[in-house]
C-alpha cells in the first residue's frame, strides 16, 4: 500500500533530477537518430524550393530568446536553403528583442554561403504596431521602412528597388512563438493572398494546424522536431538534429512517469475501495 | 453629457469609417485607412514610452521608500537604464545596437539570451512535475486526454519510430512472413500523431476559434453601438 502511494506521489526533486539527466546525457553522448519528415514540413521546404531563382523571401522574426532553442535552428536552415537557391532575403521582425537573433543568424549563414549584404539580403529592422505595418506593406513597403536597420535607404540596394509590396515578395516566412503568425495569416494571407510559411514553437503548432489544413499556410514547421526535419530536407544537420535525441528521451521519460504515476494511483485507489 | 456622448460618437464614427475603408479600398476611404494605420503605428510607439515611464516611476518610488523587496526594484531600474544606455551608445558608435561588435549585442548575447532561455527551460521541469501529479485516469475524458497526449509525445520524436521498428523486428521473429523493413517504414506512431494533430485537435481548436471570433464580433458591436461602456469607466 505504502509503496504504491509513494510511487503515485514521487518527490518533485526526483522528477527534476530524472528530467535533467534525460536531457543532458543524450546531449553529451550524441547518439544518432533517424529523422522522419512530415508533410507540413515537406510542404514548407517545397514552398522555398519551388521559387524561381532571384525571388524575394521575406522572413519575419516573431520570436525572442525564450523560444530561440526551438525556432532559431529553423531560421538558420531556411536561410541556408534560400541562399543555396539564390533567393533574395528581406529580414524583418515584429518583436524588438527578437531582431538581434536574425542578425546573429545572418552573420552566421551569409559568410559560409558567400552572400553579401545589400546584394543578396537586407535587414529592414523593426517597427511598432505590427498589424498596421502588415497591412501598410500591402501598398508600399517604403511607407514603413524607408531605410534598413542601419539607416541606409532601401533604394540604395539594387534588388530592393523592385520590391514595393507583397506582389514583389514570393514567400513570407513568419518564425513565431505567439499570435503574430496568426496576424500575418489574417491580415496578409487573407487580404493580399500572400503565400505564407510559419515556423513556430511546439506549443504553438496545434493552434496553427487549422490554417495549414485549410490551405491558408503553404507549410508549417512545428517545434524542434520540425526544425530537425527541415535540416534533414536540406541535408545539413544542425542544432535541432543534435537536440532530437534529448527530446526523444525526455518524451519517453514523461510517458514512463505518467504510466508509473497512474499505475500507483489505480492500485492504491483499488486497495482503498477494498 | 458631452463627456459621455462625445467619446461614444468618436468610437461609432471611427468604426464606421474603418469598416468602409476595408470594403472600399478607393479614394477617399483607402487614404483614410492609410492615415488611421499611421496613427496606430505612432500611438503604438508611444505606448512603449508610457510603459517605460510607468515601470520606472513605480520602481524608483519603491526604492526611495525602501519598500519590501526594494533591492530587486533597484536592480530592475539599473538594468532598464543600463540596457537603454548601452543601446543608445551602440547606436551612435556602431550605427545600430544590433551590430555584432556593439556593447548592446554583448549584453544581448551573454545576458538576455541565456536568462530568457533559462526562464523558459525551467517550465519543462514544472510541467513534468505537474503532469505527473495531475494527469490521472480519474474518468473517461481524463483517460482519453492522457492517451492522446502520450500518443502525440511518442509519435512526435524519433523515439516513436525507433520503438516501432523494434516492434516490427520482433513481429518478424514471431511471424516470419512479415517484412520488418516494410512494416517499420509505416511508422504507425508518427501516422497516429499526424492524424491527431490534423484532424482531432484541429476540430477542437476550430470550435474554440469560432467561439472566440463570435465573442469578439459581439463585443465589438457592443462597443461600436455604445452598449459596452466600461472603457469610459461607466
Amino acid at each position: 500500500m505504502k509503496f504504491w502511494d509513494t510511487l503515485s506521489g514521487l518527490d518533485r526533486r526526483i522528477l527534476y533530477l530524472l528530467l535533467a539527466l534525460a536531457v543532458a546525457l543524450p546531449l553529451i553522448l550524441k547518439p544518432h537518430v533517424a529523422i522522419r519528415t512530415s508533410e507540413p514540413v515537406r510542404r514548407a521546404f517545397n514552398a522555398v524550393e519551388s521559387l524561381p531563382e532571384g525571388s524575394v523571401v521575406m522572413i519575419s522574426i516573431d520570436y525572442d530568446p525564450s523560444s530561440a532553442p526551438e525556432v532559431q535552428p529553423m531560421l538558420v536552415a531556411i536561410l541556408r536553403h534560400c541562399f543555396r537557391r539564390n533567393l533574395k532575403v528581406i529580414l524583418t521582425g515584429q518583436l524588438a528583442l527578437g531582431l538581434p537573433l536574425g542578425e546573429i543568424a545572418l552573420n552566421q549563414v551569409a559568410p559560409e554561403m558567400n552572400k553579401t549584404y545589400g546584394v543578396d539580403y537586407v535587414n529592414i529592422g523593426y517597427r511598432p504596431g505590427y498589424t498596421a505595418m502588415m497591412v501598410g506593406i500591402g501598398r508600399e513597403i517604403r511607407d514603413y521602412f524607408q531605410t534598413d536597420y542601419r539607416g541606409v535607404p532601401l533604394d540604395s540596394f539594387e534588388f530592393m528597388r523592385a520590391v514595393h509590396n507583397y506582389r514583389d515578395i514570393g514567400l513570407l516566412v513568419s518564425l513565431a512563438h505567439g499570435g503574430v503568425a496568426d496576424a500575418w495569416i489574417i491580415y496578409v494571407g487573407g487580404r493580399f493572398g500572400q503565400r505564407i510559411v510559419v515556423g513556430c514553437t511546439g506549443v504553438n503548432a496545434p493552434n496553427l494546424y487549422q490554417f495549414y489544413s485549410s490551405g491558408q499556410l503553404a507549410g508549417l514547421i512545428g517545434g524542434l522536431q520540425g526544425a530537425s526535419e527541415y535540416e534533414t530536407l536540406i541535408d545539413r544537420p544542425g542544432s535541432a538534429t543534435l537536440g532530437m535525441p534529448a527530446q526523444s528521451v525526455a518524451h519517453g521519460l514523461i510517458i514512463l512517469l505518467l504510466c508509473i504515476g497512474n499505475l500507483g494511483f489505480l492500485i492504491s485507489r483499488r486497495r482503498k475501495k477494498n | 453629457m458631452l463627456k459621455r456622448n462625445l467619446p461614444l460618437a468618436i468610437v461609432f464614427t471611427t468604426a464606421l469609417l474603418l469598416v468602409a475603408a476595408f470594403f472600399i479600398p478607393h479614394r477617399p476611404f483607402g487614404d483614410l485607412e492609410s492615415r488611421f494605420l499611421n496613427w496606430y503605428a505612432i500611438v503604438a510607439g508611444f505606448t512603449y514610452l508610457l510603459g517605460i515611464d510607468s515601470l520606472a516611476r513605480h520602481h524608483i518610488l519603491r526604492v526611495t521608500r525602501r519598500a519590501p523587496g526594494w533591492p530587486f526594484s533597484l536592480l530592475l531600474v539599473l538594468a532598464l537604464f543600463g540596457t537603454l544606455g548601452l543601446g543608445v551608445y551602440s547606436w551612435f558608435k556602431f550605427q545600430s545596437p544590433f551590430a555584432l561588435r556593439a556593447p548592446f549585442m554583448w549584453l544581448y548575447t551573454y545576458m538576455i539570451i541565456p536568462l530568457q532561455a533559462t526562464m523558459f527551460a525551467t517550465l519543462a521541469f514544472f510541467i513534468v512535475s505537474a503532469a505527473y501529479r495531475a494527469f490521472r485516469v480519474r474518468n473517461f475524458s481524463a483517460t482519453l486526454l492522457l492517451l492522446a497526449a502520450c500518443l502525440v509525445m511518442f509519435g512526435n520524436v524519433p523515439l516513436g519510430g525507433e520503438v516501432w521498428r523494434a516492434v516490427a523486428s520482433a513481429m518478424h521473429k514471431v511471424i516470419p512472413s512479415i517484412d520488418p523493413a516494410a512494416l517499420g517504414a509505416l511508422e504507425i506512431p508518427a501516422v497516429v500523431k499526424d492524424w491527431l494533430m490534423k484532424v482531432g485537435q484541429t476540430a477542437a481548436v476550430r470550435g474554440i476559434g469560432i467561439g472566440l471570433s463570435l465573442g469578439g464580433i459581439a463585443m465589438s458591436l457592443r462597443i461600436v453601438l455604445g452598449i459596452e461602456r466600461t472603457y469610459l469607466s461607466s
